[in-house]
Order: C-alpha cells, then structure tokens, then sequence
C-alpha cells in the first residue's frame, strides 16, 4: 500500500425488533467501547420494528462518541422531512449522525400510504438520490454563521446568508430553506448500500459511505475501484468518500473472533475497501465477541485506533467537514469549523451580547 | 372543605420561534443546541409538570417575499428531539407538534408510536393544519386545503391513526388494517406493537369553532390561547358541554391555555420586569414591522420613538403577504391613534400597549393565587407556560411558584404514575384491536 490508512469499523444492530430505548442504548455503547466508527440501524415499513432514526435519536445522549446511522426511506415519505430529522439527529448527538438512504419497492409499502404505486427499483433510486441531493442543499440553505443576534439592527438572523433550494425532481419539488440550521458536520454522513446497479449510480453522486457486499477481496476491490472511479467521474474527489465491505458475521467463540479479525486483516492488505460493516446474525451474541476478540487483535496489529482521535462522524471517518454551496465567499483559514452562536465576520457594530455566552459547552 | 381540591396541570412550552422569545437578553443562549432543550426539560420535570410541548415549522415566515430576519427562526425537528429528550428525562411527557396537513397517517403514528414506546409512555401529539400554498411548496403534496377540508383531513388522520395504533392483537402479532375514507385509502399491517399508553395523548391547538368541536370530538387536551377569567369561563363550558355528544365526560378533555408570566419580589417590581421584557419583545424594528401590518405599506422611514402616520392604511394592498392579516385596518389604525393621543404614546410604546399578551405578573405568592384561581373557578384545568428566554426561562417558575401550589395541595409533590395520561388522569382508552 502507498499509503498506509485507517481502517474503519462499522456495525449493524437491528435484528429481532425491540421496542424498548435500553436494549439498543447497551448495544451502541459496546460497539463504542470497541471504538468502532457508527451503528447502523435498518429499517422497513414492510416489517415490525419501531421507527430507527427514533430509535438513534433515543441512543444519542446516552452515548458520547459512536456514530449513528438510521436506515431511512425516500419512497413513500417527504424530503423536506428527511432533511430535517437528518440534521436534528446531529444537533442532539454533537455531530455525530448519519443515514443510510433506502427505497420502498413493494406493493405492500405502497398501500400503507396509498398515495403511491409500487415503482421499479431504478426510478426508486433515481428519486432516492434526489432526496439525497435536495436534503444536502437543505442542509446548506443556512451558512454557518447565519445567526448573528445583532442587537442593533434588531436582527436575529442575516436573511443573505439563507437560502432557497428551489430544487424540482421528477417526483417532488421543495423550495427551502431548510427550518433546521446548518447542522453539526454540515452534511451528516449519508451511506448507500451500493451493491445493486441502479443504488450504486444514486451512491457515487451523493454517498459519503458506500457499502457494497462481496464474497471475497477482488471483487470487493474491483467494487472499490469501480465507485471511486465514478465518483471522480461526477467531479467528486474519491478521497472522501469511504467504501466499506458490508460482511454478514455469525460468532459463536472466541476463537471465531480471531477468524473474522484475520479475515479483515487479509482482505484490508489486499486493498479491498476502506472498512469493514458487519451484520451480526444474532447482535446480542456476535457484538460482544468483535468488541472483544476481533476488534484487541486489529488494534494489536495496528490496523484499528484505541481511542477516538474526534467528536465527529466525520472524523472519525476522515472527512473533511463540507463547505456549503450557498456561502458566498470560504471560511478565513484558521476560523472555527462552527459555532452556536458565531460573530459576524464581516464589518459591522459588535454584538451586545457576550458572543461565547450561547457557546457550546 | 371535603374532598381533594382540583389539580392544577402545567406543561412547558420551549419558546422558540416568535417575537416574544427574547433572544436579546444576555441571559438568552442556543436555541438550537441539544443543551438547551435539556435544561428545560429537565428544569420542567424538576417542577413535575406534565408535559413539555414543542412547536413546529414547515417554512421560514417571509415579510414582503423575503425571510423574515427579526425573530428566532431555526429550529430542530420535533419528534427525533423528543426523543432524545426521552434520554435525559424519566417522567415528563414529550408533545410534538405536528401537521396533519403535511404528513401521512402510517407514518406518524408509527414515529409517535415509537416515541411513546422510547419515552416509556410519555408521548404527545399536538395535531395542528395548514391552510396555505406557501408552505405546500416544500411538500410533495404541494398545494392546500381549504379551511374546511383541513379539518376533515386532520379529524380522519386522528382517527386513521387510532386504528393504527389498536391494530395489534393482545397477544402481540400484527392484525391487518384497512381503511377507506375520503382523505385516505390505506391498508396493511402496522409495524409497532400497541405503545404504552394504548394511545399517545392527542392535543388540539386553536379555538375556533370548528377546532372546539375537533377537540371535543378527538382531543384529550385543548391548547387555548388564554383570555380573561370570565373568557376563560365562557370557552371552558362551551367546549366541555360539546363532549357529550361524542359520548365523553367533561373530565377527558383537559383545557389549558399557553400564558407566559413575570415574577418579581413586590407587586411594583414585577410591573417593572414585566415593561422591561416588553421592551425587549418590541424592538424599535419590530414595532415598525407591526405598524407595517396595518397600514400597509413601507414605514421604514419613520422613527419608532415618533408618533404614528397621520395618513391612514392603504386598503387593499398586498404590501404584506404571508402569515399576517388583518381584517380591518381603518378600524385598528383609528383606534391605535386614538390610544397614542389619549396616552401620548410614540409608536413603539403603542405596539407594546396594544400586542401584549396576557400575563400573570406579580410575586410568586400572586401568581400562584391567579393560577389556582383560574383552574378552581373552571377557567382552565392548567397552564402551558410560555416563558420568553431560553433556556432558564422556567427556573424562577419552578423555585418559586410550584413549591407554592404544592403547599396548597393543589399540584403534585411527586408524579404518581409513568404515563403522561396518568399525570393528566386521563385513563388508557379501550382497545378495539
């Protein structure tokens, strides 16, 4: 490898639905002992199981650095809503959410609505991949430091630095702004599982984290290659964009641990994705055994941090933090990344009011 | 006296996005941050209120088509924040407030569902309609509903909902639904289990007829915009004398009115905190924007300290769009300028006479009388408070005046049961699963 990397860790902790906030609070606070990146939680109409981006909201303050990642879906539901439940899931956990964007194919999710028929998967990722791009443009209809509380002028925000989306879809259209400010890490990290053709073109023009499914490392490589080829293709710099191996895992010993983290270790040196997303089988079980048998051994090899280096999701993942597409002008270099309550960088009286008052603790 | 006297209800409101938030004060921080949210939620069950009720945005106000930069705009979702908040929090109940114009049926039940399950049965839904395109232009539904259809919609979304909601059998498996109307066509299975509390505990807000006899129909709480003791008197019998006819007791529907208040340590300096604030809340911008309104037209040139145009309102004009009408501006134009001269006020003073909004001012001893008044004389059976800064708008509330009712036996000491209906005493409704 020219360049060493970090490897990135992730795991899913759905499975038989629970309906009750401490069972998915203790699974989270495993997978952050064990410093992995996020959690993912899936999600369906089609199946019993409660809301998940509820249920990572519920998860969030009772964790302090994991990431949390919600399946989402984008078929039946509304965009402006998605982008909006997005950013309030990174206000209450500091910076530290995602989504996995999802589409609702079947007849029976279409009749739960009823607004709606069933549509093929490609014009469901089409629409998915709008609601991925309007939901980042929602996210930037505020600048950063749209809020100035400038006492003088009686203004609480500076209209100039808000901004409507305007975007029209093939199905939707949403004027913006978004009601929610620019959250935490700008863009919440949005994740696709890019295994199939038609979610894989939604997945290199706006996933941040690309999940593909392969039985071994040339094809997981060749997937690799594949998306940061044509994510480069769309203009996008294929450095920040992460793809990780999504591996069903069934841990019965700890013997079965060591496996899986030789198996990673293997394919990682073969190049074959930036990471690791693994499905336990039975969470309750194989969560416990990667926490403590697959994940001291990577550390032990180097291959795995001990310790979070950062607050964010972004962080932990390695990217950068975006700027919007709306600010008229880039951040001075050296100013901070965000602020509650940020001055004003322009000219104009000072505000009144102690501007680190409303600060972030 | 015989009997426990009628307890007093007390919810929470986070003041947010409206002109009497008072983000000036040195004292006001994030209205955004997590942090917040918490400290009031927290502050609110340290007072063992009942509830802690947040509003909703679907689109930024504008003023002459551009977003309107003088009040608190942003804010985060509803239901993801309460949920969280369900985190920090044991006892106190969460209540979103969401459209029913802008959303589906199996959707939000299943995410108010989940929150009542999260929260242990703490979850309320405060249902609330839209009447105009200008926020249907960031929905797929786009478009409207007339006043009359948006209550239709929102009275068959409550009751789709409950079907929802019991579709599950006792012994815990999914049961098919279907349910056929004239707003919605839908059928399938719902996907969570019946939640804590059987049904989240729905709130109507607004109390024009037709919202009276919504809530008297469908609500277990009416959120009323507050008036006199006589007003309240009035609108309290009216609408529990309506619950009959939908085969209810005036005991399951709980009415209380958002009022804001000020304390301070005599009569004479709650007066005076009380001007302060209103000063606050009408900035020299404000009082123009609100003069805007009546007359119609630009008034940025004149001096807020000044007195009002001698010229009347422009009848008709389309100067101000959007949320802000008002009906008759000749009648409230003579009428500000006949205060103004009676009293010699400038144009900002006059705003703040005539804008204010009833509040209960004076020592905690005062307030607390004035409260237990209202709710012992059936002018209301509790209080949403409103305070006007974020977030320790409620802590004086909490230190000074609930220890007061607590002593009068008229608000709890400590919650008796898990459930927001148990604080309400509101019992489970019956499942028709």
């Amino acid at each position: 490898m020219p360049v060493p990397r970090p490897l990135h860790l992730a795991a899913e902790i759905g499975g038989r639905p629970h309906y009750d906030a401490g069972y998915y609070t203790a699974l989270a606070l495993l997978a952050e002992r064990g410093t992995l990146d996020f959690v993912t939680l899936g999600d369906s109409f089609a199946r019993p199981g409660p809301d998940a981006l509820a249920v990572l909201a519920r998860v969030a303050p009772g964790t302090g650095r994991i990431g949390l990642v919600p399946a989402v879906t984008t078929t039946h539901t509304e965009p402006f809503h998605v982008s909006s439940a997005v950013a309030t899931l990174d206000w209450v956990s500091r910076g530290r959410a995602g989504w996995s964007a999802a589409v609702s194919d079947t007849a029976a999710e279409a009749a739960l609505f009823g607004r709606r028929d069933a549509a093929p998967g490609d014009d469901l990722w089409h629409e998915a991949g709008e609601v991925a791009d309007v939901a980042a443009r929602l996210w930037d209809s505020w600048e950063d430091d749209a809020e100035i509380r400038h006492v003088a002028t009686g203004r609480f925000i500076d209209r100039d630095r808000l901004h409507y989306t305007d975007f029209t879809g093939r199905t939707f259209s949403v004027r913006g702004p978004s009601i929610v400010p620019r959250p935490p890490q700008g863009h919440p990290v949005t994740v696709v599982d890019g295994t199939g053709a038609a979610a894989r073109e939604a997945a290199v023009r706006h996933a941040d984290v690309v999940l593909v499914r392969a039985d071994d490392p040339l094809t997981a490589r060749t997937f690799r290659e594949e998306i940061r080829n044509r994510a480069a293709a769309h203009g996008r710099s294929p450095d920040q964009l992460r793809v990780l191996v999504s591996l069903p895992v069934e841990l019965h010993t700890s013997a079965d641990a060591v496996g899986l983290a030789r198996l990673i270790a293997d394919w990682y040196a073969q190049d074959a994705a930036d990471g690791f997303h693994l499905r336990p089988t039975d969470v309750e079980r194989d969560l416990p055994l990667i926490v403590d048998g697959t994940v001291p051994l990577l550390q032990h090899h180097c291959l795995l941090r001990r310790f979070y280096p950062g607050a964010t999701l972004r962080e932990h993942l390695g990217l950068a933090r975006p700027a919007g597409r709306y600010a008229r002008s880039p951040r001075a270099p050296g100013s901070p990344p965000r602020a509650a309550h940020p001055q004003p960088h322009r000219p104009g009286p000072p505000l009144t009011k102690d501007a680190t008052a409303g600060g972030r603790p | 006296m015989t009997g426990q006297q009628k307890q007093i209800h007390l919810a929470a409101h986070f003041p947010g996005v409206n002109s009497t938030t008072v983000w000036t004060d040195p004292r006001s921080r994030s209205q955004i941050e997590f942090s917040s949210f918490e400290h009031l939620a927290r502050t609110a069950e340290r007072g063992r209120f009942d509830f802690f009720f947040l509003a909703e945005g679907l689109r930024l106000r504008e003023y002459q088509g551009r977003i309107h930069d003088l009040d608190v705009v942003g804010r985060p979702e509803s239901i993801t924040l309460l949920n969280a908040l369900a985190a920090v929090t044991d006892r106190l109940g969460l209540a979103a407030t969401v459209n029913a114009t802008f959303n589906e049926p199996y959707e939000l039940a299943r995410r108010l569902a989940t929150l009542d399950h999260l929260s242990g049965g703490r979850a309320a839904w405060n249902v609330v309609t839209s009447s105009d395109a200008f926020t249907g232009e960031n929905f797929r539904r786009g478009g409207y509903l007339d006043r009359a259809d948006r209550y239709t919609r929102a009275a068959e979304f409550v009751a789709t909902a409950r079907e929802l909601w019991d579709s599950w059998s006792p012994d815990g498996s999914p049961r098919p639904f279907a349910h056929t109307g004239p707003h919605f066509d839908i059928a399938g299975e719902f996907t969570v289990p019946r939640s804590p509390q059987g049904h989240p505990v729905v709130i109507q807000a607004g109390d024009s007829d037709e919202g009276r006899e919504f809530a008297a129909s469908s609500a277990d709480v009416i959120f009323t915009r507050h008036g006199t003791l006589e007003a309240g008197r009035a609108f309290y019998a009216d609408t529990k004398r309506r619950l009959a006819k939908y085969g209810r007791e005036p005991s399951e529907l709980k009415i209380m009115p958002g009022v804001s208040y000020v304390l301070g340590d005599t009569a004479a300096d709650a007066a005076e905190r009380a001007a302060v604030i209103r000063e606050q809340q009408v900035s020299p911008q404000n009082a123009i924007l609100a003069l805007e309104q009546i007359w119609g037209r630009d008034l940025s040139s004149y001096d807020p300290d000044g007195p009002l145009p001698e010229t009347d309102p422009d009848v008709g004009s389309d100067f101000v769009q959007g949320r802000v009408r008002v009906a008759d501006p000749l009648a409230v134009a003579a009428k500000w300028r006949a205060l103004s001269q009676e009293k010699g006020l400038s144009i900002r003073q006059t705003v703040i006479e005539t804008t204010g909004r009833q509040s209960f001012i004076g020592t905690p001893e005062a307030v607390a009388s004035e409260l237990h008044e209202f709710v012992r004389t059936d002018a209301a059976d509790g209080f949403i408070l409103v305070p006007h800064l974020t977030p320790g708008g409620l802590d004086d509330f909490v230190d000074r005046v609930v220890p007061l009712l607590q002593e009068r036996g008229v608000f709890r000491t400590e919650y008796t049961g898990p459930t927001l209906r148990s604080h309400l005493g509101l019992a489970e409704p019956v499942w028709k699963g």
